[in-house]
């Protein structure tokens, strides 16, 4: 890269934008600390039990991703097609898939109700 | 270099999606996003494999008998927070601000390290008690899936240091930008990893 | 403490002193070739630090012929050991340890390679791109694929080879029954090869989806085009399956974990699930590229357009999406409930539909087309009853009931023999032949071509139709011997007579390469466009210049060569001189090469358990990707003038 390329500060195609409160960001870390905490709490308490406890939990988590991916990784922005909506979204639905069916699959040995 | 990209604006101005010039870092954050797709179904599998063995214990120590709620408590603030400090240093960076910037991610990497420490700890204090990968199938699936996320962890430290480096000694342009913004991705990639462990191997372990 | 071994090399068997002597010899060749010639440069310059797609694809139909070499060897002392009841050919051991390399070889290291080749050398022409997306990267994937195959490679003469099966299925492959350093060979080599394979899905399918040219829209995009895109977002989420199966049972064997031993609540069949998930994409990982092969040979020899192109691209992508659902039926007889294997039969069933689907639209394609018999159509068209024998024992095998009888008896070995050698090899012999042209401009001689594929396709039914009857009769596959009086003699021998005609026909092969090579002014390609075919490569000088499109092609319809061509508009796609402009290209490098050997190292560390190898290694990695990272020149631009100088050179303008 030559050096005439770097003047101007910023150079090489980069423009800063104004200054501002990163509301985004706060907004989603304070939501992340609540949803950790009610899982935790819901836990620790035993608010619930078994299958209703871990479907909670479980939902919680998934909403974390969806803060992670719109406050943090602005998963929504950008230039371009948005082909790695569709790769994140084929990840998760393979990650289902995969994790469901070795359960499903090596549950063998007379436990397993089908 | 002889040319400057100034000579390929033409080329660019003409909707030419084909060549090697600015949208390169476009590019690049593109394909970063399908790398990430691929480690989520490294763990993935990785999950599987604890799910399916976790109950494996063969009458050794038991996720209830060596989770430290405390322990596992303070890792999860610790990383949520270095997510939104990373981020803080990726909004420093869109407004030009290098010394934010660095500020901001110095701060993710020394939470990241202290991540990394009380998660040494952790196992350090497991192996102390005979919880050890040897032990049986329920260990050797937790050490595995926890230690690669730490791993990773580790690795996210040392590359934001190489970017710290490159972007003190270059300043904020397109390429260190575009770099920061993927080392932003993976990080909070990890946190949403870590999110599930917290729930599926620590909470779900001492329910 | 864990013990760790020393490289020694394996002895006490004629054949791998013969292998020693012949690699030693040819060793000494090349490097005398190299230092008398004084190479040394010009290989390094041109070859080893290239980041050109078009090498790059040139490097990997090398290393496919050279391991076909290698695994079709394997299976000729396979069935010279099995011709006969009660042979001495091989000792048991040594039966294993072939078989295992010949699996792992002709899927890792054979159908792979092939299919990358296709993705480099025919991809970015296709779509009217200047290279891939991340060109150092593909360098990467070509050098860590390279030294994965190195590192299986020399197992057998350093240190011993794996014996367990190409899927190497715990807990045979756990320490306890399998010591030394075999299968730590087979983990690191795929788990090198694994990496490049990964990066090599992320890069085509970023440069499908990102680089074409302008107005290729999706359904605009050669059916070749399609498949890589299908094949790419297998890779992409099958191959970290494979990664995990592979580290898991490393871990179980270097640090004495549990995942997949007897004891201690390890479960081996967790190792077989997870290698499946991957495993059963894999098969179309290697299918979906050549469908697009022969999607692209039918129509151009046909004379006519595709028939259902919108049916063909559904059909693919349905494939890829499928293809992930369906693994468990590599164990119905696991003993899963019958839900498992319900589910998972009647999936395997439903993947036909598709593949049906592309295959009659081949035969539509074909009628009534004015059709050319040359060799990328020969070899097409003897695929196609082979894949429908092929896909109808799938069929039969895919019912989980009757897999309890056929389930690892020589009935699975033909059908899967069936549908590789039948679609994959078939296909990539296919696409050589066609795009041979394209790659060194000047085209294979035909009359070798058509002995070879005789030799070849007459000594595949040989081979494997008896397999079929012996599979039937009981007989099991990873066996090395049979009693005479079990009726299999005769159908055995008929097999391994076919075998050696497929090796008479590989080697006919390789004379049509070396002829054609020694003839190639008289086949010299002068067109560009030797087939008279369709999609945009064709419309280059064969080779392409390095920068491929001197001017990017706009695009504005399917088949837009094809279309101009007939229109006599073939001239819009040669650059004027107004329109050149000056290109950017990536810099040459040296640092995947570099990068790979110290992951070789890394892999040779864990074979032996040397873990301050390991540790160089990884430091290495670590500051070979440091270096690259802080790199700031890692293009160039190429003047107009120059270009225009070249085209000129061409006789484009």
């Amino acid at each position: 890269m030559s050096s005439h390329m770097m003047e101007g500060g910023h150079g090489d195609g980069f423009t800063p934008h104004g200054r501002s409160f990163p509301w985004l960001h706060v907004v989603g870390y304070l939501l992340s600390l609540v949803l950790t905490i009610i899982a935790f709490l819901a836990v620790l308490n035993h608010w619930l039990s078994g299958r209703t406890l871990i479907s909670i939990i479980m939902l919680l988590a998934v909403m974390q991703i969806g803060i992670q991916l719109f406050f943090f990784m602005h998963f929504t922005e950008g230039h371009g097609p948005r082909y790695h909506i569709m790769a994140l979204g084929f990840a998760l639905f393979f990650t289902i898939i995969f994790v469901g069916g070795s359960v499903w699959i090596m549950s063998f040995g007379g436990s397993q109700a089908y | 270099m002889a040319v400057s990209n100034k000579d390929l604006s033409g080329v660019l101005a003409r909707g030419q999606s084909a060549g090697h010039s600015h949208d390169e870092n476009e590019l690049r954050v593109a394909g970063f996003w399908i790398f990430l797709s691929t480690d989520m179904i490294l763990f993935a599998c990785l999950f599987a494999t604890y799910l399916v063995l976790r109950g494996n214990t063969d009458a050794g120590p038991t996720p209830q008998q060596i989770f430290d709620v405390r322990g596992f408590t303070e890792e999860t603030f610790i990383l949520l927070t270095s997510s939104f400090t990373c981020g803080l240093a990726t909004h420093a960076m869109h407004e030009g601000r290098r010394g934010g910037l660095i500020t901001w991610l110095s701060i993710t990497a020394l939470l990241g390290l202290s991540f990394v420490g009380l998660e040494v700890s952790e196992f350090v204090h497991d192996v102390g008690v005979g919880a050890t990968m040897q032990r049986s199938a329920f260990l050797s699936a937790f050490f595995t899936l926890v230690g690669t996320h730490g791993l990773h962890v580790s690795i996210g430290i040392l590359w934001m240091i190489s970017i710290m480096y490159q972007i003190l000694k270059r300043g904020i342009n397109a390429t260190t930008a575009r770099k920061l913004t993927i080392v932003g991705l993976y990080w909070h990639f990890l946190d949403v990893v870590w999110v599930f462990l917290f729930t599926v191997v620590y909470l779900m372990g001492v329910m | 403490m864990l013990p760790h071994y020393w490289p020694t090399p394996v002895t006490g068997d004629p054949l791998i002193y013969g292998a020693d002597v012949s690699i030693a010899l040819v060793s000494i060749a090349i490097l005398f070739v190299l230092f008398y010639y004084k190479k040394w440069g010009w290989l390094w310059r041109e070859w080893l630090t290239t980041v050109d797609h078009k090498k790059i694809g040139i490097l990997y139909v090398i290393a496919a012929l050279l391991m076909l070499f290698r695994g079709g060897v394997d299976g000729l002392l396979m069935r010279t050991q099995l011709a006969q009841p009660n042979m001495h050919f091989l000792e048991s051991e040594h039966y294993n340890q072939v078989f295992s390399t010949h699996g792992t070889i002709m899927i890792l290291f054979v159908a792979m390679p092939f299919m990358f080749a296709l993705f480099n050398i025919v991809i970015p022409l296709q779509i009217g791109a200047r290279d891939v997306a991340f060109p150092y990267l593909n360098a990467i994937s070509f050098w860590m694929f390279f030294f994965g195959a190195l590192l299986l490679n020399i197992s057998f003469v350093i240190g011993g080879s794996p014996d367990a099966g190409w899927v190497s299925y715990a807990p045979l492959t756990e320490k306890q029954f399998d010591p030394g350093p075999g299968e730590n060979f087979y983990l690191m080599a795929l788990q090198l090869s694994g990496i490049g394979s990964m990066a090599t899905g992320i890069n085509f399918l970023v440069t499908i989806l990102r680089m074409r040219a302008p107005g290729m829209t999706l359904m605009r995009m050669p059916l070749l085009t399609w498949a890589v895109l299908a094949a790419s977002i297998i890779i992409i989420y099958a191959f970290p399956a494979l990664t995990i199966a592979l580290a898991l049972l490393l871990i179980d064997r270097v640090a004495g974990a549990h995942f997949f031993t007897m004891g201690h609540g390890g479960n081996p069949m967790m190792y077989t699930n997870l290698f499946w998930i991957w495993g059963h994409p894999e098969v179309y990982i290697v299918l979906l590229p050549v469908f697009g092969v022969f999607s692209e040979v039918f129509p151009a020899f046909s004379g006519k357009r595709v028939f259902g192109y919108s049916s063909m691209v559904a059909s693919l992508m349905a494939i890829s999406i499928v293809s992930f659902l369906l693994w468990a039926h590599h164990f119905f007889t696991m003993g899963a409930g019958p839900g498992v294997n319900t589910y998972f039969g009647i999936a395997s069933m439903a993947i036909g539909i598709p593949t049906g689907v592309k295959v009659f639209n081949w035969m539509f394609t074909m009628y009534r087309g004015r059709i050319r018999m040359t060799m990328p159509m020969r070899w097409a068209v003897g695929f196609i009853p082979n894949f429908v024998i092929g896909g109808a024992t799938g069929v039969m095998l895919a019912a989980a009931p009757g897999d309890y009888q056929y389930h690892n008896s020589f009935f699975l070995i033909a059908h899967f023999h069936q549908v590789l050698i039948g679609g994959t090899i078939y296909g990539s012999l296919a696409g050589m032949y066609f795009w041979w042209p394209k790659m060194f401009g000047f085209t294979l001689d035909e009359k070798r071509g058509r002995i070879a594929f005789w030799l070849w396709n007459v000594g595949f039914y040989v081979t494997f139709f008896p397999q079929y009857l012996l599979g039937l009769m009981g007989m099991t596959r990873r066996i090395y011997t049979y009693p005479p009086g079990m009726g299999w003699t005769n159908l055995n021998l008929l097999s391994t007579i076919g075998a050696f005609l497929m090796g008479l026909g590989f080697i006919y092969i390789v004379w049509d390469i070396l002829y054609s090579t020694m003839h190639r002014s008289e086949l010299k390609d002068v067109t560009g466009d030797p087939w008279n075919a369709r999609s945009l490569e064709w419309s280059l000088p064969s080779p392409p210049p390095h920068y491929n499109f001197a001017v990017v092609p706009t695009v504005t319809r399917r088949d837009e060569w094809w279309e101009l061509k007939k229109s006599g508009r073939a001239d819009v796609l040669r650059p004027t001189a107004q329109d050149i402009e000056a290109i950017h290209m990536p810099n040459n490098s040296g640092k995947p090469i570099i990068f790979s050997v110290f992951f070789f190292i890394v892999g040779l560390g864990f074979v032996f358990e040397w873990y301050a190898v390991i540790v160089i290694g990884l430091a290495g990695v670590l500051a070979t990707m440091l270096l690259r990272s802080v790199e700031e020149d890692t293009g160039h631009h190429i003047p107009a003038e120059e270009v225009r100088h070249e085209e000129m050179a061409l006789g484009r303008m």
